[in-house]
């Protein structure tokens, strides 16, 4: 199967800012694939150079097999889905998701009806004659959706799509474009910089850091089994371990992450620290202890019994639960 | 920042009132003047009120020319000014090269620089290549302040429309021409309304720099200069003052209205 983008050796320096080095990608059809980073990571660059806006400096691109280095934005069937929706301010609804058959030259009673059928896919049916200027954030983000799918392109861009909503906009939206994408069978990617975003809607999820991709994996992967020091830390607020301690713990000189939740206190101590912070979260409390200088968090069951600020704890965890990494930082 | 609640103090706008008196009480004199039956000097008030200097001026070749001659002038000068001025605005305000402040600055130095130094400069300019007084010299004179107006407005918008809006209509299939259409030119279309009118009025009132850069030719400014030194029949003047004033007044009221209450950034979604 061919893969729908597909990037070899790609960098996109900027004098001497390299803000893409050298990376290898491969998103499959069909895929709902997250780039996940944070700003500066490389992520947006990587879209842009997926849509055409920007050209590599070296390195291939490949959309459904076909070389696309040097073909404009207006030869891809790529669409975009714009952070800040860049929708047509002189135009109204339905005009601004008909623009592309516009260009195409479909005849108006198509155009308009292709449009409209597009605006009931993201439920904005009947809004055609508003102009962008007169809708909500979350109706702003739907009309830049429809306009991007009305062409059904073979690959859908967004770039941070969710992020000037509001979080209850957000959680909607989340399961929306993941039904949408069902629906279409379109390859979606898109950027994020909010971790919780990439595991809950993607398939898969590369983490960018400094030009590169650090890992790519499903989101269990990820959560999981993190490679490096950075998407531990990064995916899900890990607790990273470093060579020494991990020596001492399981006799290899490798970093190791330990999930917060993974913490016992009592039991058997393998550990111990001072407990320097208690956040009451519901159900769980999250502690942050000094560990001999090692600030670590442990997320444990509430209860009455737990210990408070000061106090000197034992921490107990599984073998399991140390996932070794590189010996890289 | 209104607040209509409050009202200005007594003594503020006593003093806006006398502000202005000051500024449009002259002009009021000059129109009085315009229906006065004395023609040799001004004498106030007007022993009488008379209709008759419209028709004088309306049918005196010498009005006509010059008026005919200011309005072509003021038309390429636009015309060229509109053109260049979105041209360095667009490259001014979408890319980033070496320099680019530098040129900024440099579009705007014709109207911060005195009008005199304008003249003189393109006067010996010209004598220098050797090129004769024409039509083209009074349009390359008024061209250069012109274009400060149209850039000013230019890059105002240009600013102001979000850069991405360009990508969204290459993204969805325009090409460089199509998106100028479709997305670029009715986003900034009022804007170069605006920036056309302004420059139409400044070009249609200008003395300073046409004085350096007209040969024979004589523009309306330049021929009610003329006429209040060796004057005729003196309300005619006053008559094409009134003229004067509803052309250049008229375009620049239009261009206040058209470029206000566009503050929000056109395509910024939030």
């Amino acid at each position: 199967m061919t893969a729908a983008v597909s990037l070899r050796a790609v960098s996109r320096h900027f004098g001497s800012v390299k803000a893409l080095d050298d990376v290898d990608l491969d998103i499959a059809a069909g895929e709902f694939f997250a780039m996940l980073g944070p700003s500066g990571s490389g992520k947006t660059t990587c879209l842009r150079l997926i849509a055409g806006f920007e050209q590599p400096t070296s390195g291939h691109i490949e959309i459904f097999g076909e070389r696309v280095e040097g073909v404009p934005p207006y030869r891809r069937s790529v669409n975009t889905v714009f952070q800040d929706y860049a929708l047509f301010p002189h135009m109204n609804v339905i005009e601004n998701v008909a623009y592309s058959l516009m260009l195409r030259k479909v005849p108006k009673a198509e155009r308009l009806k292709t449009a409209e059928a597009a605006l009931e896919l993201v439920q904005l049916g009947g809004y055609g004659a508003r102009r962008p200027g007169q809708l909500s954030g979350g109706q702003r983000q739907r009309v830049a959706l429809a306009r991007a799918i009305v062409n059904k392109p073979k690959v859908l861009l967004l770039d941070e799509p969710l992020g000037a909503l509001d979080l209850k906009l957000r959680e909607n939206m989340q399961e929306e474009l993941k039904s949408l994408q069902k629906r279409l069978g379109i390859t979606f990617v898109f950027v994020t910089h909010d971790q919780g975003e990439a595991l809950s809607m993607a398939d898969r999820v590369a983490v960018f850091s400094e030009g590169r991709i650090r890992q790519v994996g499903t989101p269990e992967d990820i959560y999981q089994r993190p490679n490096t020091p950075f998407v531990a830390d990064f995916v899900g607020s890990s607790n990273v371990l470093p060579p020494a301690l991990v020596e001492r713990l399981a006799g290899v000189r490798r970093y190791a992450s330990l999930r917060p939740e993974a913490i016992r206190l009592g039991g058997e101590a393998r550990l111990s620290g001072i407990i320097v912070a208690r956040s009451y979260l519901g159900p769980v409390t999250r502690l942050a202890i000094d560990a001999a200088g090692l600030r670590l968090h442990a997320v444990v069951p509430s209860g009455a019994d737990l210990p408070g600020e000061g106090d000197t704890v034992g921490l107990g965890f599984d073998s399991a639960a140390l996932h070794l990494m590189g010996a890289e930082p | 920042m209104r607040s209509d609640g409050d009202r200005a103090p007594l003594l503020l706008r006593l003093a806006a009132a006398g502000g202005l008196v000051y500024l449009l009480a002259p002009l009021l004199i000059i129109f009085v003047y315009a229906f006065t039956t004395e023609e040799k000097s001004f004498v106030w008030p007007p022993p009488g009120l008379t209709l008759k200097w419209f028709a004088v001026a309306w049918s005196r070749p010498d009005i006509s020319a010059a008026l005919l001659l200011s309005l072509q002038v003021a038309t390429v000068a636009t015309a060229l000014a509109l053109v260049l001025g979105t041209l360095t605005a667009a490259a001014v305000s979408r890319t980033r090269f070496f320099g680019r402040e530098t040129i900024s600055l440099l579009v705007i130095l014709p109207i911060a620089l005195p009008g005199i130094i304008t003249g003189i400069a393109l006067r010996s300019a010209f004598s220098t290549f050797s090129i004769p007084f024409s039509f083209w010299t009074i349009v390359l004179g008024h061209a250069t302040f012109c274009i400060v107006v149209v850039y000013n407005n230019a890059v105002a918008r240009f600013r102001r429309t979000s850069a991405s809006l360009v990508e969204a209509s290459m993204d969805l299939g325009a090409d460089g021409f199509q998106t100028f259409r479709h997305v670029i030119l009715p986003n900034i279309g009022t804007a170069l309304l605006a920036g056309g009118m302004l420059a139409f009025a400044l070009s249609f009132d200008e003395v300073i720099v046409t004085t350096f850069t007209a040969g024979q030719q004589q523009t309306l400014p330049l021929w009610m200069l003329e006429e209040l030194i060796r004057p005729r029949q003196r309300p005619v003047t006053n008559v094409v003052a009134m003229f004067v004033v509803a052309a250049t007044f008229l375009p620049i009221l239009a261009a206040f209205y058209l470029t206000r209450g566009g503050d929000e950034i056109a395509g910024g979604g939030k």
